[in-house]
């Protein structure tokens, strides 16, 4: 991100409204950073999209300012914002060849004909599409229409691209592949992406940060890493990859750690990230890789839980297990080939280590 | 595999198993659309089949004339004589007939879309024909040999290897005297006891002068001993036969037969099948000296058609231009308002047509709505309201609103399935609202925008009801002329091409409209 030919985007308290008693998008604060990837990350309806259109001028904010390289925009029409766009079912124009595609938003720049046959070209064969030229977007495959559709948005040299779930009509080998295509292409190019989806996978292999939208609010805003390992509240514990739900109340508090009694009666040590008081109810996130099934060695959280289900995955077998009450509780195991037959009613020990257990605000 | 031919399980190939499973297909599919394709071919196609023949067939001429048509052929019509003698005595022979049929005035009223005034030749020409003196050529043969009036002598005739291709005119006349007598005592009329009239005697005489003397002496030696009398002797005897006055005559019953026209009109409409309809149908008609156009008060049809196409063309622009902001409306509001709005689009086809354009009258009379709220708020005066209807404007005005539906439909449905993100797109690349619609929106729509205008097209050249209810004289249509000649004139011919000529002049649209913009571009749903 030092050299960098993206544009800063700032949303300063937007807040957005469709019908005056609902707000869709409330208090949206974000800053993002020249040559950044970010991605809006959220279940539908969260209102990472509204915010997406609020970039691209095609939904006026209620309330609140836009900035594009610390410019309010918003009383700029879309059209006079140089913004690219790549749009969830590509939008290619269907009466033009693909190069025509391509053309369009250079014409309307007036670029000289010569210059503009070789930005064409140049973003065609980015893409690989060099001999598709003339095509039209029917006659291409979905893979082939998604890379025309980015090569389209970047043709004119936007400082910054919006991709709305650009990925989401594609299968899933080919969502992977172009996954890092576009990657590399952000890398190369230096500009600012503001990436929309709702797959989890996409937006923390993709991105530099990632916004976690839900209820119109952004519950997280981090690396990709950070937001795995360490996630603010429940809602993206629960999101953002697999996740054991373990509720019970905070018995203790011991600054960053905390004891933590279930509803059975079992104790845990926890980190404490998101908790109120002594007394109150608190819900602890536990990914599934993280927990040793017969631990060797003593770990700092020992429980016992009864299987229920075994599913062979080849490297690692799931087993559902029924722990402290929940009966949905998942441990993987590492498929060390001297497996032992897992029998569905046995008891097995489990442990793990305080710190990769969560002690979060409570849900239900 | 070794063979190259693949094969079912029981060694059939698998080439024919394969055709016969699908003939077995087609055969079933077949029989179920087997009762509306009757019907349709029933009801639909055999009637406009029929009735577009008409326009080209002529049959009534030569089956009521047959001797006459068929000896005018050798007249030279481009000459200034009036037929010879024989033509006249022919047409006398066929009149006698006709006359008994009742045909001569269904002759005369076919003759008379040609030519005026031919019907009446006709209507005096069958009331006065049967008085004609016609005994002089059968008193001359029952003067030569008395078995000329006996029905043996006739049979002998008949019975002969050169009748009837050396007795054309007679073998014409011979049949037509069977329907005269016929017609006239009963069809069950034993004709092997009677003689022909004197006008079939007449046939036979012009018969006669054109026997080469190969034919003469082929009948006088016959074998047969009736027919070696009826001619031995009579080759030279026949010479001082009467030469007949038929011409005076019939020229004494109608001037008409005198003029050169009479005659030529009669032999351009001798055939069967001819393209004086056609010629009709674009003001011109075809004479002995070619096609020349009608004289300039007569020329109506070529105007009507120009009429015809080009307010159609008006009318089918105006629905584009009032229909396109509608159907964008109802593509672009949320379904719920849309198919509320969309029920007022369809209202008018609950409502008769008839309905529809009378309310137009009360609409745009001198006295109606339109005017007086014009002269109120002052636009126009009292004493010049506007003339909106029975002239050009009303039938626009009507057919518009009429056929708006037909343009606003195809739109509505091609721009439903238009994604808004295309135009999103366009902008997000910097196309201004108007560039996004001219360059993205507007070209996407092309196929409804085709389909509507077809629909809208097609309906409206052939609009009837509208244009006489509200077009006055001034803005009728082709399609008013064509029922004018269906229904009042009774010239179903010309009706015929008239109606052949706007089919024709679709069809070459439509495959115009294919060759450009291509029907497989046309969207209607």
């Amino acid at each position: 991100m030092t050299t960098t030919n993206g544009a800063a985007v700032k949303f300063e308290k937007v807040q957005k409204s469709y019908d005056g008693h609902k707000l869709v998008v409330k208090d949206l604060n974000l800053d993002i950073a020249p040559g950044e990837f970010l991605t809006m990350l959220g279940p539908s309806g969260s209102g990472k999209t509204t915010c997406l259109m609020m970039l691209a001028g095609f939904e006026p904010a209620t309330h609140g300012e836009i900035f594009l390289n610390n410019e309010p925009i918003n009383n700029v029409p879309p059209h006079k914002r140089g913004i690219g766009m790549v749009f969830q079912n590509y939008a290619l124009f269907p009466h033009m060849t693909v190069a025509e595609n391509l053309a369009f938003p250079l014409k309307i720049r007036k670029i000289p004909n010569a210059d503009r046959k070789a930005k064409v070209k140049k973003a065609l064969d980015m893409v690989e599409l060099g001999d598709f030229a003339n095509r039209r977007p029917i006659q291409l495959s979905g893979g082939q229409q998604q890379r025309v559709a980015v090569a389209r948005a970047l043709v004119f040299d936007p400082d910054l691209v919006l991709m709305d779930e650009p990925l989401g009509a594609l299968d899933k080998q080919l969502r992977e592949q172009m996954q890092y295509e576009i990657k590399h292409i952000h890398e190369n190019l230096g500009v600012t992406v503001v990436y929309v989806t709702h797959d989890q996978s996409e937006a923390l292999t993709m991105s530099d940060r990632v916004a976690v939208f839900e209820d119109g609010i952004i519950q997280q805003l981090s690396g990709p890493d950070k937001l795995y390992e360490n996630p603010q509240n429940s809602f993206v514990a629960q999101f953002i990859g697999e996740n054991n739900k373990l509720s019970g109340t905070l018995v203790s508090i011991d600054g960053a750690s905390c004891r933590v009694r279930l509803d059975d009666g079992t104790e845990l040590l926890a980190e404490a990230v998101n908790i109120a008081g002594i007394g109150d109810k608190t819900t602890i996130s536990l990914r599934p890789e993280r927990i040793e099934f017969e631990p060797v060695e003593s770990t700092e959280n020992m429980v016992n839980g009864t299987i229920s289900e075994v599913i062979y995955h080849g490297d690692h077998l799931r087993v559902v297990m029924d722990v402290a009450g929940n009966d949905e509780f998942v441990v993987k195991v590492r498929n060390r080939g001297d497996q032992r037959n897992l029998e569905i009613g046995e008891v097995y020990s489990l442990g793990w280590a305080a710190r990769d257990c969560k002690a979060l605000d409570f849900v239900a | 595999m070794a063979s190259d031919q693949l094969t079912t399980h029981d060694g059939k190939s698998l080439h024919k198993s394969l055709a016969k499973a699908l003939r077995r297909e087609k055969r079933r599919s077949l029989v179920l659309i087997a009762p509306l394709l009757l019907f349709v071919v029933v009801t639909f196609l055999s009637p406009i089949g029929d009735m577009l023949f008409r326009s080209v067939e002529n049959s009534v001429v030569p089956e009521t004339l047959p001797g006459t048509t068929r000896a005018l052929q050798s007249w030279d019509a481009t000459g200034t004589e009036l037929p010879h003698e024989q033509v006249f005595a022919l047409l006398a022979d066929d009149m006698m007939l006709a006359q008994e049929l009742k045909l001569h005035t269904r002759l005369g009223s076919r003759l008379n879309y040609d030519r005026p005034g031919m019907s009446s030749i006709f209507r005096k020409s069958g009331r006065r024909i049967k008085k004609m003196e016609s005994d002089a050529h059968l008193d001359a043969f029952t003067g030569f040999n008395p078995s000329w009036a006996t029905p043996a002598g006739w049979a002998a005739l008949r019975d002969s290897e050169l009748w009837p291709q050396a007795f054309p005119a007679t073998a014409i006349a011979f049949n037509n005297w069977t329907r005269y007598v016929k017609s006239d005592e009963g069809e069950n009329t034993d004709l092997s006891t009677l003689t022909p009239y004197g006008f079939t005697y007449s046939a036979l005489y012009y018969d006669l002068q054109q026997l080469s003397d190969e034919q003469w002496s082929d009948l006088a030696g016959s074998d047969d001993s009736t027919l070696a009398t009826l001619f031995s002797g009579l080759s030279s005897t026949s010479a001082s036969f009467p030469k007949g006055d038929y011409k005076e005559q019939i020229l004494a019953i109608d001037d008409g037969w005198g003029e050169l026209e009479t005659w030529q009109t009669l032999y351009r409409l001798s055939p069967r099948y001819v393209d004086s309809y056609y010629w009709a149908s674009i003001d011109r008609e075809s004479t002995i000296n070619g096609i020349v156009h009608k004289s300039e008060n007569e020329r109506i049809y070529v105007k009507l058609f120009v009429r015809t196409f080009g307010m159609s063309l008006l009318i089918t622009f105006l629905c584009i231009l009032l229909g396109y902001p509608i159907a964008y409306l109802l593509a672009t509001l949320p379904t719920r308002t849309s198919n509320l709005l969309l029920i007022f689009v369809l209202l008018p086809f609950w409502t008769s047509l008839l309905v529809r354009t009378s309310a137009w009258k009360v609409l745009l009379q001198q006295q109606g709505v339109v005017n007086n709220m014009l002269v109120k708020i002052g636009i126009i005066g009292d004493d010049s309201r506007l003339a909106l209807i029975n002239n050009m404007t009303g039938t626009i005005i009507t057919m518009t609103h009429i056929l708006l539906p037909f343009m606003i439909l195809p739109l509505f449905s091609v721009m439903k399935t238009i994604s808004p993100s295309y135009v999103r797109a366009a902008k997000s690349m910097g196309a201004t609202d108007w560039t996004a619609f001219r360059k993205i929106y507007f070209p996407n729509t092309i196929p409804g925008i085709g389909a509507g205008s077809i629909l809208v097209f097609i309906l409206s050249i052939g609009y009837y009801i509208t244009p006489e209810l509200v077009g006055g004289t001034k803005g009728v249509f082709i399609s008013n002329r064509i029922a004018y000649h269906i229904s009042s004139s009774l010239n179903w011919g010309l009706a015929a091409a008239l109606a052949a000529i706007l089919l024709g002049a679709v069809l070459i649209l439509y495959w115009a409209y294919d060759r450009v913009v291509g029907i497989d571009n046309v969207k209607l749903g």
